[in-house]
């Protein structure tokens, strides 16, 4: 499997975070995978002319390419030129990306900002940026709602900012081993295997939900739903299964999860580490849960919070201890 | 003298982001070289009119490689903003996190973007040759191979300290929102020794002590013959092919200085052109008479700058501003840290030779052996129970300033608050400063001077110093236009 790596209106943050593969050495991983990288901007020796050849010879189809991925969001503007990147300094890079597309085996959206436009879409959008296959949450982007690939397929959005480095590799992998097939991919194109989890899944704050006992400011033990700005119960990921960088997530951080696996998520609404309610209740609600059962559950949960976990969710370190049963012999 | 022929050469790779250069060639030398930083996505647009604390989410997204430094920046800016100071728990972890990823990136700048130029079959000739391939090219190096486990390894320090990396929210104007406990110490503790172990065994063959108590080129080249380790094989490769007399700039170098101590800083700011000067930082400029920007009048400072992208513009050739200190360019970077923060050897590499491309790697190395017991010992300084975080208000009119050192240099965020929203928002990074185009007064960036006069043809393959010179500034690309 050949793969070709493109990069555009992003950070190169996916990128980082795959050479954090938990696999052991990245490039070792691939070549066990059956996976060749043709060009990687980050990564490979060939670079100037005979990069710009190899590129060229992918869209022209003398180059096969299995695997395209692209990380970074297609950038239109100004006026539609593309010119806000011009790879190398010349060809638009959307003209490169639509060129190849359609002759790759599969496209890969490595990222939110290539899935769905992310983080370079938000406010106003100065380099009116897109995804791939959506632009936002609509349908759209550079190659249209209708794209699919020779398999049927359509774009695979690794999502995330950035993804984590195994749902990069994994998802890689299946391709390769062709086990991916279009059932595997959820409504955005996003691989089950981490998009049919919650982020709320496995968070440690679990008993401070439970209890609605909230933290109140920036490195509080309490769950951070309910005034800053989580959204864990309501995001797509694998996050608190999977751990980052060995034994994180943005929960176990301290700070709040801002859906950035979903479509839009760079443009909230209101102040990303702050959770909109009406008359106290927050608006957004847990995936699934009837807004009636969660204020009658969240009001008795709150008068049923133990004092230990109340003290606990406003400290930032262990006020009092789980209490340990004596006496028995 | 003949009119110069003009080459333009692109992709360069292995940047953090994408560039290009045309070179004006003329009698087998570089006559001048034009810098394009080809990618603008507008930041500073898509900050205005936001919440200011959301720039703590945004910012750190302009790059995935100086994620924590955008993040100490913005948290800089907002709490200048706001008058307030992190507790000592907050600025220990905000030292660590921040050298957590200046060190990781010294790392994967040393083994993945800048040591596979020396694997290049340009060099088949060189007794070195071999060796350094089997070591260090791209990709399939026994050196890439041993380092993205370590890489890995170490970067779950950033699991422990800020949930994940890169994009941590954990970085707050007020400290961080991850209290430690005392287990958790104990596991960074183990994290720091393991790194602490590689690179004493594989990168230096040598105690980070030793290494850091080189005082000067000739205890350096004394050293470099006692042993084995990866910088010793770069430094042999340096004197063979002469790097130290490759790519010298300004030799004005500057630094915003980082690493919170209880008093002062680990690496101070300064300025050093001859000797010490003050870091004036109300007379910098940015000047955008080269770049795609409209232009409003003269050159300003970046509290109050603004950010107004134009498709044409005659005599633009790049999307990144030209900053300039005092009218002059600097080179910003781990030498010009080092030099300014009085370190011995790397006084001594600039006071012989100027800055070059075994200078900048050379102190980029020196740092690890400085900055990881700098960790060791902030660790330790931690106090589990004491506070991590305190609230930061802001007032709905206000502005700060946030200065650190990202691993490649200085980087500046200029925030202007009005009726409780961002009113200005202005960025520059440090590749900013090293790769700008040219100024109003004709004043080529720094690169740009580093690589005229370097040997050059109008066809065939570009001479590899091209290559060394460039990636020895550790460019990140994203960060330069933002």
């Amino acid at each position: 499997m050949k793969l070709l790596w493109l990069q555009s209106g992003g950070c190169g943050g996916c990128t980082l975070s795959w050479l954090g593969s938990e696999h052991g050495s990245l490039f070792r991983t691939l070549a066990d995978e059956g996976i060749e990288l043709l060009w990687h901007p980050s990564l490979s020796e060939v670079c100037l002319d005979e990069a710009l050849t190899l590129i060229e010879d992918c869209a022209t189809g003398r180059q096969p390419v299995d695997l395209l991925c692209l990380e970074g969001a297609l950038l239109r503007g100004p006026q539609g030129t593309g010119g806000y990147h011009r790879f190398g300094g010349r060809q638009p890079m959307i003209d490169w990306v639509a060129r190849i597309a359609v002759r790759a085996r599969h496209v890969i959206g490595i990222g939110s900002c290539a899935g769905f436009g992310g983080i370079t879409a938000a406010g106003i959008n100065p380099a009116d940026a897109c995804g791939l296959q959506y632009d936002g949450e609509v349908g759209g982007g550079l190659l249209g709602p209708n794209y699919r690939d020779a398999h049927g397929l359509p774009v695979i959005n690794v999502s995330g900012c950035p993804p984590h480095p195994d749902w990069i590799t994994e998802t890689l992998a299946m391709l390769a081993q062709g086990r991916l097939t279009a059932a595997d991919l959820d409504d955005y194109g996003r691989p089950r295997f981490f998009a049919d989890q919650l982020v709320h899944h496995g968070c440690p704050r679990n008993e401070y939900y439970e209890f609605k006992a909230s933290a109140q400011k920036p490195s509080d033990q309490g769950c951070l739903m309910e005034n800053l700005g989580c959204k864990g119960t309501q995001a797509h990921a694998d996050c608190n299964q999977r751990l980052w960088n060995g034994e994180g997530s943005c929960l176990r951080g301290g700070y709040a999860c801002i859906r950035c696996t979903e479509p839009g998520f760079e443009e909230p609404g209101h102040p990303f580490e702050q959770t909109p309610k009406v008359a106290g209740i927050p608006i957004g609600l847990p995936a699934d849960m009837p807004k009636a059962w969660f204020v009658a559950l969240a009001a008795l949960s709150k008068s049923a919070t133990p004092q230990r976990v109340k003290e606990n969710a406003t400290a930032d370190h262990l006020m009092r201890a789980p209490s340990v049963k004596k006496g028995r012999k | 003298m003949n009119e110069p022929t003009r080459r333009i050469v692109g992709p360069f790779n292995r940047v953090e982001g994408d560039l290009e250069i045309s070179l004006d060639i003329n009698a087998g030398r570089v006559q001048a070289a034009y810098v394009n930083s080809p990618l603008y996505r507008g930041f500073e647009q898509i900050l205005q009119g936001k919440e200011p604390a959301d720039a703590l989410t945004l910012v750190p997204r302009i790059c995935g490689i100086c994620s924590v430094a955008q993040s100490a920046a913005a948290a800089l800016a907002l709490a200048d903003a706001a008058g307030i100071e992190a507790p000592a728990n907050g600025r220990l972890a905000a030292n660590l996190t921040l050298a957590a990823e200046n060190m990781a990136d010294h790392l994967t700048h040393f083994y993945l973007f800048f040591m596979p130029d020396f694997a290049r079959s340009d060099y088949a000739g060189r007794s070195w040759h071999a060796a350094t391939a089997e070591r260090f090219r791209a990709t399939v190096g026994s050196a890439a191979n041993e380092v993205l486990p370590a890489r890995t390894r170490f970067m779950h320090m950033m699991g422990l300290l800020a949930g994940k990396w890169p994009h941590t929210l954990a970085v707050q104007p007020g400290g961080s929102t991850r209290p430690l406990q005392g287990s958790e110490v104990y596991r960074l503790h183990r994290i720091l020794r393991e790194f602490r172990g590689f690179l004493e065994s594989v990168t230096f063959g040598a105690r980070l002590e030793e290494v850091a108590a080189l005082d000067s080129r000739d205890a350096l080249s004394a050293w470099q013959m006692q042993g084995a380790g990866d910088l010793r094989r770069f430094l042999a490769i340096a004197d063979d092919l002469d790097l130290w007399h490759l790519g010298r700039g300004t030799d004005r170098f500057m630094s915003f200085g980082c690493y919170a101590e209880e008093e002062g800083r680990l690496l101070p700011s300064g300025v050093w052109h001859d000797g010490a000067q003050a870091l004036d930082i109300a007379t910098i400029r940015e000047d955008i008479s080269h770049a795609w920007y409209a232009a409003a009048g003269e050159a300003r400072h970046p509290a109050q700058g603004g950010t107004v992208p134009v498709a044409e513009k005659d005599g633009a050739y790049s999307w990144c501003k030209a900053p300039r200190l005092d009218g002059q360019v600097v080179e910003t970077g781990a030498l010009a840290r080092q030099v300014i923060a009085g370190h011995p050897l790397a006084r001594d590499m600039v006071a012989r030779d100027g800055g070059s491309v075994a200078a900048r790697v050379v102190a980029r190395l020196l740092e690890l052996a400085i900055v990881i017991p700098a960790m060791e010992r902030w660790l330790a300084a931690i106090v589990p129970g004491e506070p991590w975080c305190i609230p930061a208000p802001l007032a709905d009119d206000t502005t700060g300033a946030g200065l650190i050192e990202a691993a490649r240099g200085s980087l500046g965020h200029w925030l202007t608050v009005r009726r409780g929203r961002i009113h200005s928002y202005q960025i520059i990074a440090p590749t900013t400063w090293n790769f700008s185009p040219r100024d109003s007064e004709g004043q080529p960036g720094a690169l740009e001077q580093a690589l005229a006069g370097l040997p050059a043809s109008g066809e065939g393959a570009l001479p590899p110093a091209i290559h060394h010179v460039v990636r020895s500034f550790d460019p990140c690309m994203v960060c330069t236009v933002h």
